[in-house]
């Protein structure tokens, strides 16, 4: 069943990690997120297939924003 | 003397450099992103001038439109603060290419200190003691397999393109490396443009002290004494004192003259911070040189009486040094406690947002340096450091006791400060006695 990931912190998206179709274990990083001069990635709840990205590099997400489904 | 100076920077560092102008009655340019339309240095300012968006990369750090903005105003000096441009040798050539006096030491000593590995090769030729480590960048893992284990496991990877703790990686053995040594390249490149990495031996349970110096390029080099400066998180400072509690005499002696025999040998010029490791023992070794002033320049200024802002602006103008070694003398303690937005429960994630309410403590003996007001947003785009708070006392017990009332009496809301995690460092017996060391926030000292 689908899974919504979600940031954990306000910040701008540095780098994209995993991309759809990927398949990532708990705790993998999915995405990283660059915020106050640090990188903090944001990581998967649980192994799973990634299915979608929603965000692209550069791009500003709020805390609680959806970046990432797995499946 | 200067007639007009560009800030290059913003919050707190902006308002104490603007302030400094005005005490020796030079006009004061501030410039700002548009994150920061409204920030109290903006204000603060004889004048202050737009440089674009708010990614710092658009704004503070774009050298061009700096330089630009600066001839435009008709500055003639320019003082980049600390962070942001201010170890970039390229803008402080820019600047003076421009016509304009950087509020610094030369392009070429920035340049050969923020090299790292050759900062090393040039402290070590100077008599500096350095840790033992490889000769100058490693080209692979391999190579840094090989000085590890030459010179012994924990080690740390650390970046030759600069320093500050960014992108630096402890390595506890072999089988760590490879992917330890990945990341730190990837973050050295991110953030210096150079994934050249350098391996040092990893001293453990050492404190971090550091030695302030001044020179003017007119033959005097001195000292401002020292800072401890142990308590940190992710290599980056908390809690800042001076003098450094049961430092012994000749360790001082010694990391005084290493110091200055350093600053001298590159011809050093203005305010610069040398870094230094110190063991158990009493032994030390040069960590690296900051060419520029530092955050915690404050608990200095405290404890010696001095203005080194100002000092930094005479010696730019071509003044001499105006004092001597002699005249530099430590009285009392001083402490400076560094508030950030971050959540400390949460591994000191960043906490941007807008603050609510702030509440600034004053009284005798303490000193507040402040980057923000109420309704300020604080960015994700900048540094998270918001306030410093520095107590001075005629011993360092009185310090604390004073700087435990100001944490008490200091409010932000809005977003998480370290305020907590501040109260508990100098509530704890060991930082009380003076036992630190760089590792004991990692490990858990002052946890709640």
């Amino acid at each position: 069943m689908p899974e919504d990931i979600k940031a954990h912190i306000t910040g701008v998206v540095f780098q994209v990690v995993a991309h759809p179709g990927d398949t990532v274990a708990e705790g993998d990083p999915v995405i990283v997120l660059e915020s106050m001069k640090m990188e903090i990635p944001v990581e998967a709840p649980r192994a799973g297939t990634v299915k979608e990205i929603r965000v692209e590099e550069g791009r500003t997400v709020q805390e609680g924003d959806i970046v990432a489904v797995l499946e | 003397m200067l007639h007009k100076v560009l800030v290059a920077n913003r919050g707190e560092i902006a308002r104490r450099i603007i302030r400094a102008c005005r005490r020796l009655g030079v006009a004061s340019v501030a410039v700002y992103s548009e994150a920061d339309e409204g920030a109290p240095h903006v204000g603060e300012a004889d004048e202050a001038m737009p440089i674009g968006p708010a990614p710092a990369r658009q704004s503070y750090l774009s050298i061009d439109t700096i330089v630009d903005v600066a001839r435009r105003v008709g500055a003639d000096a320019v003082h980049p603060g600390y962070g942001f441009l201010s170890e970039n040798w390229r803008f402080a050539q820019a600047c003076r290419d421009a016509g304009l006096t950087f509020v610094g030491p030369s392009a070429a000593a920035i340049r050969r200190m923020g090299d790292k590995t050759e900062a090393r090769r040039l402290m070590a030729a100077a008599g500096v003691p350095v840790l033992p480590g490889s000769d100058g960048a490693v080209s692979d893992v391999a190579e840094a397999e090989r000085v590890s284990s030459a010179v012994g496991f924990p080690v740390l990877l650390k970046a030759a393109g600069g320093g500050g703790g960014i992108g630096m990686a402890r390595v506890d053995g072999p089988a760590d490396l490879p992917a330890a040594f990945a990341t730190a390249r990837r973050r050295a490149e991110a953030a210096f443009g150079d994934p050249a990495l350098y391996v040092e031996r990893y001293a453990e349970r050492a404190r971090h002290v550091e030695i302030q110096v001044f020179g003017d390029g007119q033959g005097n080099v001195l000292h401002l004494h020292e800072r401890e400066c142990s308590i940190q998180r992710r290599h980056q400072k908390l809690v800042e004192e001076s003098p450094a509690p049961g430092l012994p005499t000749d360790t001082k002696e010694g990391l005084t003259r290493a110091a200055v025999m350093g600053a001298r040998a590159i011809g050093y010029a203005n305010a610069g911070t040398m870094e230094f490791l110190v063991d158990s023992e009493g032994r030390f070794w040069f960590l690296e040189m900051n060419t520029r002033l530092q955050v915690e320049h404050p608990v200095t200024e405290e404890v010696t009486g001095l203005d080194l802002v100002v000092a930094q602006l005479r010696v730019a103008a071509g003044e001499p040094l105006p004092w001597r070694q002699a005249d530099v003398i430590q009285r009392g303690a001083a402490l400076e406690c560094r508030i950030y937005a971050e959540d400390s429960a949460k591994g000191f994630l960043p906490s941007p947002g807008t603050i609510s309410t702030l509440v600034l403590p004053e009284g005798e003996g303490v000193r507040v340096e402040c980057g923000v007001a109420a309704g300020s947003v604080v960015s994700v785009h900048y540094d998270p450091l918001l306030i410093k708070l520095v107590t001075r006392g005629a011993t360092r017990a009185a310090a604390i006791e004073r700087m435990e009332s100001a944490l008490g009496a200091c409010v932000v809301e809005g977003v998480k400060t370290t305020i907590p995690f501040l109260r508990r460092v100098m509530a704890h017996p060991d930082f009380r006695r003076g036992a630190v060391h760089t590792q004991m926030v990692e490990q858990g000292a002052f946890n709640a």
